[in-house]
């Protein structure tokens, strides 16, 4: 609003404005248009069997009429909450590290490592979980693929998300702020703690986010490692269906009233990222309150 | 606005799109074909079926320059629906054909068995058919009940809608919704290697990946059925007791490229590649 004068003076500064609105209109409309087809391969099972049902049915056995998503909810959420609580410390304290304690020799081929991380595929390591790391487990406490196995994996598939996103905010908290705490002769950590991470809050809210995101998102290597059973777990031990396998492994076969039921699953993942979006929002603006 | 959602529009438009691709890219190729009005085959379902039709449709590719021939895996349901729409011109089908599909045509084109597997760690050589029933629904929960080590059973399923489980429950006589698993799988791959990862664990998945497994260096083993040798030999002569044929299906009775490759794929020719595949080549 405020340079629409010299906006309209420029002929330039006006196609670039249309432009933007335009992809804007176009990236909202997508989201419109999957939330539409979403609702609209779900509806005829809703109508007909009503939402309660998808939560107080006796178990999931759609070809048989029975949703409940009750179990794959829970285990998707106890996923979720376990690895972002692991992985959000350490990749903050990795952050951490790399900016005000690695001697730069160090923090630089660190910084890439941890981009490489991010850069490998996550069915990797649902491969490495399923051939390794569920076996070690099964020695310890059987059957091996469990909440603990998902939630190792999914942590190390978060982790370089939230290191990366951590740096970049540490890396844009100003220099004065730094200056002023080394000033009044505070000691390394006692800054870190009482100035950086203050001031770098809302980037560091924003990675846990994206990391949170993820995590719920992630499919393949939760498939392979998490046994998939559907239960509400009792133990870390206990094998548990996330909301994202339950969809990849029953889509190919999927017909009819099993196929709509996908698509509440679908649903219920979308309200799920938009709940986190809202939080998020929340979070964010009780900064500046 | 039922028509929105039937994915037909899209492929026919997709369909032509191949085709007219195809024709720029090779006329001489397109020319060859003309007569029989189609270059293009689309065949979806099983995904113990597409491995085998794929490496079949290669050949019949080679040998037929300008043909294409698309092969999407998804499981028997899904052969059966699209051969039905007439999204696929054949549908690939893991299992005879139920009472309710037989509006459809189906050629088997190989046979295979569903074995019962465990790691080769395991002491026990055979389980009864009432065991497993036992173990499958967790009557018997540990392995010292059938004659193996003190060791809980890790039991090994398959996600609901694979046609391997419904044969496996069929047999049995088991409903789905009475097995009580630990670990729930999508294909026969990850089965292999959950039992190959696990020695208390047991499991069931297609007789020829099973066997391929085992006999290249996977660490699990094939439990006989009734007495019988769980292979690739005792399902061609039919003494296995858990086996299915493996078939193409179509909605009416076949014609042009559709009779040309279904034909191909039940001659001779191919039995090498049925075999290569571990399955067993059903003109025997």
């Amino acid at each position: 609003m405020l340079n629409s004068n010299t906006s309209s003076q420029r002929h330039s500064e006006t196609l670039l404005l249309w432009l933007l609105r335009g992809l804007a209109l176009i990236s909202g409309a997508i989201l419109l248009l999957i939330l539409f087809f979403l609702i609209w391969e779900a509806i005829p099972l809703l109508q007909q069997v009503g939402l309660s049902r998808f939560f107080t049915d006796a178990s999931w056995h759609p070809a048989s009429n029975e949703f409940n998503l009750a179990p794959m909810l829970a285990g998707t959420l106890l996923l979720t909450v376990a690895s972002v609580l692991i992985a959000t410390p350490l990749g903050i304290l990795s952050a951490v590290f790399c900016h005000y304690y690695a001697p730069p020799a160090i923090a630089q081929p660190y910084r890439r490592l941890i981009e490489l991380l991010a850069g490998i595929p996550s069915v990797v390591y649902g491969f490495w979980g399923l051939v390794v790391l569920v076996p070690l487990i099964n020695r310890i406490h059987p059957p091996g693929p469990s909440l603990l196995a998902g939630t190792l994996i999914l942590t190390l598939i978060i982790l370089p998300t939230i290191a990366l996103v951590a740096d970049a905010s540490l890396a844009s908290v100003p220099p004065e702020y730094v200056k002023g705490a080394a000033a009044l002769g505070l000691g390394r950590w006692a800054m870190i703690r009482g100035v950086v991470l203050p001031a770098a809050r809302s980037g560091l809210i924003t990675g846990a986010i994206l990391e949170t995101g993820r995590a719920i998102g992630e499919t393949m290597a939760v498939l392979m490692v998490c046994g998939n059973v559907v239960q509400v777990p009792h133990s870390l031990f206990d094998p548990v269906r996330t909301l994202t396998a339950n969809i990849a492994l029953e889509m190919a076969y999927a017909v009819d009233n099993h196929r709509a039921a996908l698509f509440v699953s679908g649903l219920v993942l979308m309200g799920l990222i938009a709940l986190l979006v809202a939080i998020a929002e929340v979070l964010n603006r009780g900064q500046y309150d | 606005m039922k028509k929105l959602r039937t994915l037909l529009p899209l492929s026919i438009g997709l369909a032509t799109c191949f085709w007219l691709q195809s024709c720029n890219s090779s006329p001489k190729a397109a020319n060859q074909t003309a007569t029989s009005a189609q270059s293009k085959l689309v065949l979806t379902g099983s995904s113990t079926v597409a491995p085998l039709a794929t490496e079949m449709a290669k050949r019949y590719e080679s040998e037929h320059p300008g043909v294409r021939i698309d092969v999407q895996s998804g499981g028997s349901s899904r052969g059966i629906a699209d051969a039905r729409q007439g999204v696929a011109d054949i549908g690939m089908v893991s299992r005879a054909l139920k009472e309710n599909e037989k509006d459809l045509q189906a050629f088997a084109i190989a046979k295979d068995g569903v074995s019962v597997i465990l790691n080769q760690a395991n002491p026990v050589q055979q389980l009864s058919d009432q065991q497993i029933v036992e173990i499958y629904t967790k009557k018997i929960t540990n392995w010292q009940a059938v004659g193996g080590k003190d060791a809980p059973i890790t039991v090994v399923n398959k996600a609901e809608g694979r046609s391997t489980l419904e044969l496996f429950a069929h047999y049995f006589k088991l409903e789905t919704k009475d097995i009580k698993s630990d670990v729930v799988i999508g294909d026969n791959e990850q089965g292999i290697k959950t039992v190959a990862g696990n020695p208390h664990a047991i499991g069931y998945v297609s007789i020829g990946s099973a066997e391929y497994g085992a006999t290249h260096g996977t660490p699990i083993k094939l439990l006989p059925v009734e007495g019988v040798a769980a292979s690739i030999a005792n399902v061609a002569s039919e003494k296995f007791p858990i086996s299915r044929p493996l078939n193409l299906v179509t909605k009416t009775a076949p014609t042009g490229l559709q009779k040309d490759f279904i034909e191909f794929a039940r001659s001779p020719g191919v039995q090498n590649i049925v075999k290569q595949q571990y399955f067993v080549p059903a003109t025997q």
